[in-house]
């Protein structure tokens, strides 16, 4: 389906278009939900909050899931950072800069297959305990890892 | 607006490591602009990742990744010759998207 939610929202000007797209079932409310994103969680200002809207206030620590990240980060603005979680079932990842102004970095769900593992790369205002929570089987595990960074990135 | 986005996977044992690349200003809202007044933000927030039309991953990310970002993910149960297709939207609307065949 190449019809994005939002590409037909802003195409089709005309809500009458939009009703009858709704109508005709072209625009799978799943559609609407797969396309979320949390805003309360990524507009928290701190870390405790930003958990808690993302459902994992209670988290228990793991040695199962890693964190590769520099211990010295000489650019804030380019953090490289791999995570992985060998907890079973684990279906998301989510990464939390706990320093930064708005703690929680990206979230991802992982399914059919795909394993919970990603690289990215981050900013990060100073240096932070980066955390990573894992969701599996309905439970949150998490694992910290501290990153000393030389040249803030925020303003960059 | 979208600028370029390139895309690579390949077999690494039992899984595909897919790499991709999107070209965007992941403005966090904090600089300022030479009039001295702030630069709005201006982020991809959704990303996702589809194996032959399925969806594998959904990522929510914020304006904390950096510019022009760079993923790598791991989808077990690919073989060479799949189709992956990944997407993302900003939190302006725009989208963009590429595909590229497990190598």
């Amino acid at each position: 389906m190449d019809v994005t939610r939002r590409g037909v929202l802003r195409s089709a000007g005309a809500t009458g278009v939009l009703a009858a797209a709704l109508a005709a079932g072209l625009l799978k409310p799943e559609r609407a939900i797969a396309a979320s994103w949390n805003k309360a969680a990524f507009d928290a200002k701190s870390a405790l909050d930003a958990l808690k809207s993302i459902g994992a206030a209670n988290t228990q620590e793991s040695g199962d899931i890693t964190i590769e990240a520099p211990q010295i980060a000489e650019n804030g603005a380019v953090v490289p950072i791999e995570i992985m979680s060998k907890v079973p079932g684990t279906t998301a990842l989510a990464v939390l800069i706990e320093k930064n102004p708005f703690p929680l970095a990206s979230q991802f769900r992982f399914m059919d297959g795909a394993l919970p593992f990603v690289k990215v790369n981050v900013k990060m205002g100073e240096s932070s305990i980066v955390r990573v929570v894992a969701e599996a089987g309905g439970k949150y595990y998490t694992a910290t890892k501290e990153v000393k960074v030389t040249i803030g990135g925020c303003g960059g | 607006m979208a600028g370029p986005m390139k895309a690579r996977a390949r077999m690494q044992g039992n899984y595909a490591d897919v790499r991709v690349l999107m070209s965007h200003p992941m403005e966090t809202g904090q600089r300022k602009g030479r009039d001295g007044k702030p630069i709005p933000k201006h982020f991809i927030q959704n990303l996702e990742v589809r194996l032959n039309g399925k969806t594998v991953i959904e990522g929510e990310i914020s304006q904390a990744v950096s510019r022009n970002p760079v993923f790598s993910f791991r989808i077990g149960g690919a073989k060479a010759g799949d189709k992956i297709e990944i997407s993302w939207t900003d939190n302006n609307g725009d989208t963009n998207k590429t595909e590229t065949a497990v190598a």
